[in-house]
């Protein structure tokens, strides 16, 4: 039974005397090694350059404005219960007059925290919350920190600049392939990858 | 240093270094050949047979106090008795005076010893030879295994 | 001796002496890229520009390692082993011609450490001193591992040196001169060795791989079978100078090879040069303009050996220690005897037939 096509057949003949030599064989092994030597390498010089990793990674959080600018997060505290590792705390507070143009809802989270060292960045968050407020970035990571004081991330990091949204496009496999060719023809799309070595 | 050492290994390691005075001289004496074999064959290779066969014999130091009184005072005749030997030898040989225009500078090179040994030496030479042939045939029967003996 | 010779000798010891060690620092670099490289990867490229600062790093982080010595160690002797290693690996790099000589104010100054007229036996006598560095770590180590992997290098090195020791015989029956100075004039233009002895060429180089401990005879210290042979125990500078040694073999070994096979610093068409040099130079700047020259393509030969080194170490799998030896044995000592033996009947028989053809 022939499970793939690359099997090979091999067989106990007897050597000729090329083969037992060995010295034409190492000089085909040298050949492809020296083929290597020059071939393009593939490492990717990780910390200048970063390579473009799907729409659906998971990344670092964002708490998310809706079109007018209002932070869409009501602090239902869906997401912190959802959350396997208990990475979310929040502290919820009214909104009140004269605050409309800020928050959506008539409540809002006043603190917002994520500790970046328990969170396991499943995506759970996103798929529980109600109002489409916090995401996994798909296109930036959790920068590595050195303090104990950069790991809990509050509001001031987690929302969302209005002059930089983000946005994403692709949401399945075959959007996303879509999505790549489309890339790789040059038409525009409005998922600008951080860089493609 | 060789003798009186307690650990074998350290005999052998003061032994090489024995071979390599012996080098010294051979150098000062202008037999830079010679000097050279003796550092290769003698340190290079047969010493390290030697420490070799002392690792693996694995000494342990309650096997050192075996040795009776008689074998001390047997070895130290023998060794006085070649150094009397060394010393009457010593006293006996006349040292020709340094003469600069019958030295030769040439005498301790590879071609002179080239033209001494396989001229006027060449009998011995091939005997010697034929000796070490003997004794490497001898070794390589000791040592090979029968057919159907137990493989370790 | 007066003091000018003294000083010029002394000059030149200390250039050599800093050249091997530069060399071998940079082998060590070289080695990383060249495995990235072979590896689809780019090899060390942080420290320094291309990763150029990298054997400083490294030397820097063996030197503040803890200077390490097991309790049950035989502390001397565990010192002297990477001591010995080392001085053994340099002490090779004296009678090596760089290149032939320079002109200063009317002295003759031979790019060679020390012109010995038993110029490849003194190396001989110094590789085979090379076991004791191993052999005495190992055994200092008082670890079964590394005893193991000393009496696997010792044994190794002293069956490759007979082999190494008989094809190079071939070469002197041939320049019938032991001193390397002589060996690589003789092999002026493009009248390298290598065209006459290709066997022994073969033979030679694979006894040197096997003398150096690489890939694929690097049975003393193969991780996979012995901890990490004989410097299991060994850590910072003493690991490190170990590793450096081999280091330094490797090139000595390179700069070898290039002289006996590869005419050393001689060139297709180095008179030419030579003569178009003296005739717009003047005799003193051009005979050491033709002498940098003859010097820039050694050590373009001898690294390129280096090279090859890395090259065979990512392209060959390690032997097995039983094919070692009876490749060693049965394949090499023959091969080597009946090169001699060809080399023998070549020189007496054919070279006057070819010689009184050519008249």
């Amino acid at each position: 039974m022939q499970l793939t096509n690359r099997s090979k057949q091999v067989s106990n003949k007897e050597m000729t005397l090329a083969e037992r030599a060995y010295l034409p064989a190492i000089a085909t092994g040298l050949a492809i090694t020296i083929k290597h030597f020059f071939s393009k390498k593939v490492t990717i010089q990780y910390p200048e350059v970063k390579r473009y990793l799907g729409p659906v990674f998971r990344g670092r959080h964002i708490l998310k404005r809706d079109a007018e600018g209002r932070e869409r997060c009501t602090a239902c505290g869906l997401c912190a219960v959802a959350c396997p590792a208990e990475a979310i705390s929040m502290v919820a507070a009214e909104r009140v007059k004269g605050e409309e143009n800020l928050y959506r809802e008539e409540k809002y989270a006043a603190v917002y925290e994520v500790n970046m060292l328990r969170c396991i960045f499943c995506g759970l968050c996103e798929e529980a919350c109600p109002k489409q407020a916090v995401y996994l970035r798909h296109d930036e990571f959790v920068p590595v920190f050195t303090e104990r004081d950069q790991v809990i991330w509050g509001k001031d990091l987690l929302v969302e600049d209005m002059n930089n949204r983000y946005t994403r496009e692709a949401w399945t496999k075959e959007e996303a392939r879509a999505l790549d060719a489309k890339r790789a023809s040059g038409e525009v799309t409005n998922v600008v990858p951080r860089a493609i070595p | 240093m060789v003798v009186v050492s307690r650990n074998p290994i350290h005999s052998v390691l003061y032994l090489i270094l024995t071979f390599f005075t012996l080098s010294g001289h051979y150098i000062l004496l202008n037999a830079q050949f010679l000097a050279a074999v003796n550092i290769i064959v003698y340190a290079g290779a047969i010493m390290v047979l030697f420490l070799f066969v002392i690792m693996f014999l694995n000494m342990k130091q309650d096997q050192e106090e075996a040795k009776t009184n008689l074998t001390k005072i047997a070895a130290t005749i023998v060794g006085g008795t070649v150094f009397v030997i060394l010393f009457g030898a010593y006293r006996k040989t006349a040292i020709e005076p340094f003469n600069p225009q019958t030295y030769d500078s040439q005498i301790g090179m590879i071609e002179s010893l080239g033209h001494m040994l396989f001229r006027d030496y060449l009998l011995p030479f091939e005997l010697a030879s034929i000796l070490l042939l003997v004794a490497m045939v001898g070794a390589v029967l000791l040592g090979k295994r029968e057919i159907g003996e137990r493989h370790f | 001796m007066d003091l000018v010779e003294f000083l010029v000798k002394t000059v030149t010891i200390v250039a050599v002496f800093g050249l091997t060690l530069l060399i071998a620092m940079y082998s060590t670099w070289a080695e990383r890229k060249v495995a990235g490289f072979i590896q689809d990867r780019s090899g060390p490229n942080r420290a320094g520009w291309g990763g150029l600062l990298q054997p400083l790093a490294d030397a820097g982080k063996m030197f503040f390692k803890e200077d390490f010595i097991p309790a049950l160690a035989n502390k001397w002797l565990f010192i002297a082993g990477p001591s010995l290693a080392m001085l053994t690996a340099l002490l090779a790099s004296a009678v090596i011609p760089f290149g032939s000589t320079f002109r200063i104010a009317g002295h003759e100054v031979a790019l060679q450490g020390v012109e010995s007229n038993i110029g490849i036996l003194y190396v001989f006598g110094v590789v085979a001193l090379g076991v004791y560095g191993i052999m005495v770590g190992g055994w200092a180590s008082n670890n079964k591992f590394s005893l193991l992997g000393a009496i696997r290098a010792a044994s190794q090195n002293i069956s490759y040196e007979v082999a190494m020791g008989l094809s190079l015989i071939a070469i002197l029956m041939m320049s019938s001169s032991l001193s390397l100075g002589e060996i690589v004039a003789q092999q002026h233009g493009m009248n390298w060795n290598i065209f006459y002895q290709p066997l022994g060429f073969i033979i030679f180089i694979t006894c040197s791989f096997a003398e150096c401990n690489r890939v694929p005879f690097d049975l003393p210290e193969c991780e996979t079978e012995l901890v990490g042979g004989y410097h299991t125990e060994y850590g910072s500078m003493k690991l490190g100078f170990y590793l450096f040694a081999e280091y330094i073999n490797m090139f000595i070994s390179s700069a070898i090879i290039s002289v006996l096979y590869f005419g050393g610093y001689n060139y297709p068409g180095m008179d030419f040069v030579y003569a178009q040099l003296v005739k717009s130079f003047g005799p003193d700047l051009g005979h050491n303009i033709a002498t940098l020259i003859g010097t820039a393509v050694f050590f373009g030969k001898a690294l390129f050996f280096v090279f090859f080194y890395m090259w065979v170490r990512w392209t060959i799998p390690r032997f097995r220690y039983d094919q070692l030896m009876n490749l060693g044995w049965k394949k090499l000592i023959p091969l080597a005897i009946f090169n001699i033996i060809i080399t023998g009947a070549a020189v007496l028989f054919l070279k006057p037939v070819i010689t009184a053809w050519l008249n």
